[in-house]
C-alpha cells in the first residue's frame, strides 16, 4: 500500500517534472545569457571543423552525374518578382551586373556576359538544406578567389558579404562569410546549374556557393560582394538575413 | 565514511589492497576479470570503506547523460519537424520519394515547446557536446577505474545461451536478481549496446549531417551511405534509444523507485544489495 502511494507520488512528480522542464526550457529560451551559453556551441563547431579541415581547407565530397537530384528544390525566395528583377529577366540578365564594393583596391562592375567569359568552375555538389533535406546539383561558376583578386582586396578585409535583388518579408536577403571560406577552391560565383542557366528558383543568374555549410549561406540572386572589417554595420548586424531575423547560426557547418 | 567517498583513487587501491574481502565479515564473491571465474573470498577484520553500488563517475555521467539525452531527444524532434520525411541515399527531398512521412510532433514533445528550428538547433549542438564529451570522460575514467572490465564486461560463461534464456525468463517473473556480479547479463547486454553502439551511432550519424564534417571526414557519408540515410539512421537510433529510456523507467518503478533513485544519487552500498537480492536464480 505504501508502495502504491510511493509510485503515484512518484508518477505524479514525474509529471509535475516534465511540465516544469518544459515551462523552464522555454523561459531558458527567453534569456539572453542562457542563449549565449548555448551559442557557444557554434564557435567551438567553428574551431572543430576548421582544424580538422588543415590551414586551407578540405573539399566537400564532389559527386558524379549519375549522383544528380532529378529535381534541384528551392527554398526560401522562388522568384525575387520585383520591377528591376523582372525587368532584367525579360532581357534574359543581359543587364545584369555584379558590383564589387568596399575593401578592394580596384572596385569593379562585371557584366553577366563578361563574367560567364571568366575561368570557370565546374562542381558536382551536395546542397543541405538547415531544414534537413538534401539537393545533389552540377554548378559552373567563376572562384570568388578569381574575383576578389581581380578587384585587389585590401589587406583589412575580414568578411565578404553578398546583397541579393530578393527581400523576404520586405527585407533585403543578404549572407557573409569570412576569408577561409571566401578563398577556398569550391566557393564560386555559379552561373550554370546542371549545365543550363541557373533556374530562378535557384538563384538566376548569380548565386554563391559555399560548400561546407548549409544552403542559406548560399546566396541566391547575387548582385553585389562586399568587403568588410566588421559585420556589426551591416544590415542588422548579424551577419545574414536569417541571422538577423530568425537567430540562426552564422556559423552553419553543421 | 561516505563523505569521504570522493577520493575515488583510495578506495579502488584499498579495495585492490584488501583482495576483495570487504568490511561486513561476509563472505564476497567476485568476479576475476581474466578468466571468468568466482572466487569466493573469506571474510577479513581488515575495514576498507565499503564499495558503493554506483561509484561517482558513474553517477554524474548517468545524470548528465540523462539531461542530455533528454534535451537531445526533445530538441532533435523540434528539428525533425522541419522536414519530418526521411531518405536514403546522398539526397532527398520534396520532389524526391521518402521511406517514411511523419507528420510534426506536437509541441509538448518538444523543445522549445513551440517550433522553432533555430533555437532547437542551439539547444541540440550545445548539448551534443554536453553528451559526446561526458561518455568520452565517462568511457576513460571507466577504463581506468575497470568499471568497464569487471562490470559490463560479458564474460565468456555468460554469453552462454542457457544463462541469457534463464535471465530471460528470471526478468519476465520480475525477479531481477543480479547473480555474483554488479549487473546480470541482460542488463551488461543492454549497457554494452547504449554504451558503445547506440550513443555512438548517434554522435556519428550526427556528425555525418555536418557538411563541413562531411569535407573533413569523408569516410563518414561511406560508412552510414549518404547524408539522408545518416539522417534517417539518426531518427531509427533516437526510436532505440527511447525504447531503451522506457524500459529503464519501468524497471527502475518495478524494482523499486526509491531505492534505485538513492543509489543513482548518494551511491548506496553493496551491503544492501547483497542483503536483500535473493540467490535463486543461479541455482
Amino acid at each position: 500500500m505504501a508502495n502504491c502511494i510511493t509510485r503515484r507520488g512518484l508518477l505524479t512528480s514525474s509529471a509535475l517534472l516534465a511540465g516544469g522542464l518544459l515551462a523552464g526550457c522555454d523561459r531558458l529560451n527567453r534569456n539572453e545569457t542562457f542563449r549565449g551559453i548555448l551559442g557557444s556551441a557554434e564557435q567551438a563547431n567553428r574551431i572543430l571543423h576548421r582544424s580538422l579541415g588543415g590551414r586551407r581547407g578540405a573539399l566537400a565530397r564532389e559527386y558524379d552525374e549519375a549522383d544528380i537530384s532529378p529535381e534541384f528544390y528551392s527554398n526560401g525566395t522562388r522568384d525575387p518578382d520585383t520591377p528591376e528583377y523582372n525587368a532584367s529577366r525579360a532581357q534574359g540578365f543581359a543587364d545584369w551586373t555584379l558590383e564589387l564594393t568596399g575593401l578592394f583596391d580596384k572596385p569593379q562592375a562585371i557584366k553577366l556576359g563578361d563574367l560567364r567569359t571568366l575561368p570557370a568552375r565546374t562542381q558536382i555538389t551536395r546542397h543541405d538544406c538547415v531544414e534537413g533535406w538534401s539537393a545533389i546539383g552540377k554548378w559552373t561558376g567563376v572562384p570568388l578567389k578569381t574575383l576578389l583578386d581581380l578587384a585587389g582586396l585590401r589587406k583589412n578585409a575580414n568578411y565578404i558579404v553578398f546583397h541579393c535583388a530578393d527581400r523576404l518579408s520586405g527585407t533585403r536577403y543578404y549572407e557573409s562569410i569570412d576569408l577561409i571560406d571566401a578563398y577556398h577552391p569550391q566557393t564560386i560565383v555559379a552561373h550554370m546549374l546542371n549545365g543550363e542557366r541557373v533556374p530562378i528558383k535557384n538563384g538566376a543568374p548569380l548565386r554563391i556557393r559555399i560548400e561546407r555549410q548549409l544552403g542559406y549561406k548560399s546566396a541566391k540572386y547575387v548582385q553585389r560582394i562586399e568587403a568588410v572589417e566588421s559585420l556589426e554595420r551591416v544590415y542588422g548586424g548579424h551577419g545574414g538575413y536569417w541571422e538577423d531575423v530568425g537567430n540562426y547560426a552564422w556559423y552553419a557547418g553543421i | 565514511m561516505q563523505k569521504g567517498f570522493h577520493d575515488l583513487d583510495q578506495v579502488t587501491i584499498a579495495r585492490f589492497a584488501t583482495n576483495g574481502k570487504n568490511g561486513n565479515g561476509d563472505i564476497c564473491m567476485q568476479t576475476d576479470g581474466e578468466n571468468g571465474e568466482i572466487v569466493p573470498h573469506s571474510g577479513a577484520t581488515i575495514s576498507p570503506r565499503p564499495e558503493k553500488k554506483h561509484r561517482l563517475p558513474t553517477r554524474l555521467w548517468h545524470w548528465t547523460n540523462a539531461l542530455a539525452i533528454i534535451i537531445m531527444f526533445m530538441s532533435g524532434l523540434n528539428i525533425f519537424n522541419a522536414h519530418p520525411r526521411l531518405y536514403w541515399g546522398s539526397y532527398g527531398s520534396y520532389p524526391d520519394s521518402p521511406w517514411l512521412h511523419l507528420d510534426r510532433f506536437p509541441a509538448w514533445m518538444t523543445i522549445p515547446g513551440y517550433y522553432s528550428l533555430a533555437d532547437a538547433r542551439l539547444w541540440h549542438f550545445f548539448f551534443a557536446w554536453v553528451l559526446s564529451l561526458s561518455l568520452l570522460a565517462f568511457l576513460v575514467i571507466s577504463l581506468f577505474n575497470r568499471h568497464l572490465q569487471r562490470d559490463v564486461h560479458i564474460t565468456r560463461r555468460e554469453w552462454r545461451w542457457s544463462t541469457i534464456w534463464t535471465d530471460i525468463k528470471e526478468h519476465a517473473r520480475l525477479n531481477f536478481d543480479h547473480g555474483s556480479g554488479k549487473y546480470n547479463v541482460l542488463q551488461k547486454l543492454t549497457y554494452a549496446l547504449v554504451l558503445f553502439v547506440l550513443i555512438p551511432l548517434m554522435i556519428l550519424t550526427g556528425i555525418t549531417m555536418s557538411p563541413a564534417m562531411d569535407a573533413n571526414w569523408g569516410f563518414l557519408l561511406d560508412i552510414f551511405g549518404g547524408r539522408q540515410s545518416a539522417r534517417s539512421i539518426h531518427f531509427i537510433v533516437t526510436a532505440l534509444l527511447f525504447g531503451f529510456f522506457i524500459v529503464h523507467i519501468l524497471l527502475v518503478l518495478l524494482a523499486g523507485p526509491i531505492g534505485q533513485m538513492r543509489d543513482m544519487i548518494t551511491g548506496g552500498s553493496t551491503k544492501t544489495r547483497q542483503d536483500d537480492v535473493p540467490d535463486k536464480a543461479r541455482t
